[in-house]
C-alpha cells in the first residue's frame, strides 16, 4: 500500500506540518498515539528506545518519557497535554527535561495532532510550532544530538561496533 | 585537502565516533576503548573527522578532548531533513505495529 507522507516547513511562522496516512482504523491509530505501551514501541527511531516513566493522558496531564541510546544514556522529554478531543485531536506543549520533568532550557514547542478516518485508512496531521527561531535553533542543537544516531545512516553497523565493546567492560 | 561531510559519515566507525562525542567530549584514549581497533586507526578516523571540520578540540592539562562541532551541522535545513527522516522511520515502525495488532485481533 502506498501511504501518504508529507513534511513541510513554514519558516515565516516557525511551524512544521506533517501529514501521514496509516493503514488502520481511527480507533487503533488514536491508541497508538495516546497509549504509552504502544508509543514506547515506535516513537523513538532505531536504535533508540522510548521508555515511558509517567503517562496521564488527560487535559492538564503529562507524558514523561526517555529516549534511551544504545549506550543506555537517557534523554528525557515532557509532553504536557493542553486540549484533548477524543479520537479527533490533541494539543500539547513539549520540552526537553530532566528525569522529573523539569525543563532543561525553558524552550518549548507546541504540537497539535489531528486524526481523520478515511475509509480503510486514517490520516494524521501533526503541526509543530516553535516560539521563535532561537527556540527552533536550541531544539536543533539538542534534537540533533538525539537524532544523530539515526541521522548517520545504517545503525545496524553502529550496534555491531559499539555494543559488543560495552559488554566487555 | 578539504573533505566533505559525506566522506566523514561513509564509514561506520566514524559514525559511531560522532555519536559518542555528540554526547560528551572525550579523549582519544576514551574513544578508543569503545572499539576493537588500534589506537592508530582511531587517530586516522579522528584526523579525517577533523579535516571535515566536525571536531572541536579542547586542551585540558595534558589531555586533548574532542567534541562534536555542532555548528557545521547546525544549519536548520540540514536538521529539518534529519528530523523528517526520523519521523519517517518512526512512522514506519508504527506501520509494522499497526499491522501486527490488526492481525492478532482477527
Amino acid at each position: 500500500m502506498n501511504l501518504l507522507f508529507d513534511f513541510t516547513v513554514d519558516k515565516s511562522t516557525n511551524t512544521i506540518h506533517i501529514t501521514r496516512e496509516f493503514a488502520a482504523d481511527l480507533d487503533l491509530v488514536w491508541d497508538a498515539f495516546t497509549k504509552a505501551e504502544i508509543l514506547d514501541q515506535w516513537s523513538a527511531p532505531k536504535p533508540w528506545k522510548a521508555r515511558t516513566k509517567e503517562m496521564d493522558f488527560r487535559e492538564g496531564g503529562r507524558w514523561l518519557y526517555a529516549m534511551v541510546s544504545p549506550e543506555n544514556v537517557s534523554h528525557w522529554s515532557l509532553v504536557e497535554f493542553i486540549r484533548i478531543e477524543v479520537k479527533s485531536s490533541f494539543s500539547s506543549r513539549n520540552s526537553f527535561c530532566d528525569e522529573n520533568g523539569n525543563s532543561i532550557n525553558n524552550v518549548y514547542s507546541l504540537t497539535r495532532n489531528s486524526f481523520k478516518a478515511k475509509g480503510e485508512t486514517t490520516m494524521v496531521y501533526v503541526e509543530k510550532k516553535f516560539d521563535n527561531l532561537a527556540a527552533l535553533e536550541m531544539m536543533v542543537a539538542k534534537g540533533f544530538k538525539e537524532g544523530m544516531a539515526l541521522a548517520l545512516g545504517n545503525l545496524d553497523e553502529f550496534f555491531l561496533t559499539v555494543v559488543p565493546t560495552n559488554e566487555k567492560k | 585537502m578539504r573533505r566533505d561531510i559525506f566522506q566523514a559519515i561513509a564509514d561506520p566507525t566514524r559514525r559511531a565516533i560522532l555519536v559518542l562525542i555528540a554526547i560528551q567530549a572525550m579523549t582519544p584514549n576514551a574513544i578508543a576503548e569503545h572499539f576493537d581497533i588500534t589506537r592508530q586507526s582511531i587517530s586516522k578516523h579522528l584526523r579525517i573527522l577533523s579535516e571535515c571540520e566536525l571536531l572541536a578540540k579542547k586542551q585540558e592539562g595534558r589531555e586533548i578532548f574532542y567534541q562534536l562541532k555542532i555548528d557545521k551541522m547546525k544549519e536548520i535545513d540540514a536538521w529539518l531533513d534529519q528530523f523528517r527522516k526520523m519521523m519517517e522511520e518512526s512512522f514506519q515502525q508504527l506501520d509494522q505495529i499497526l499491522y501486527t495488532i490488526k492481525n492478532t485481533k482477527k
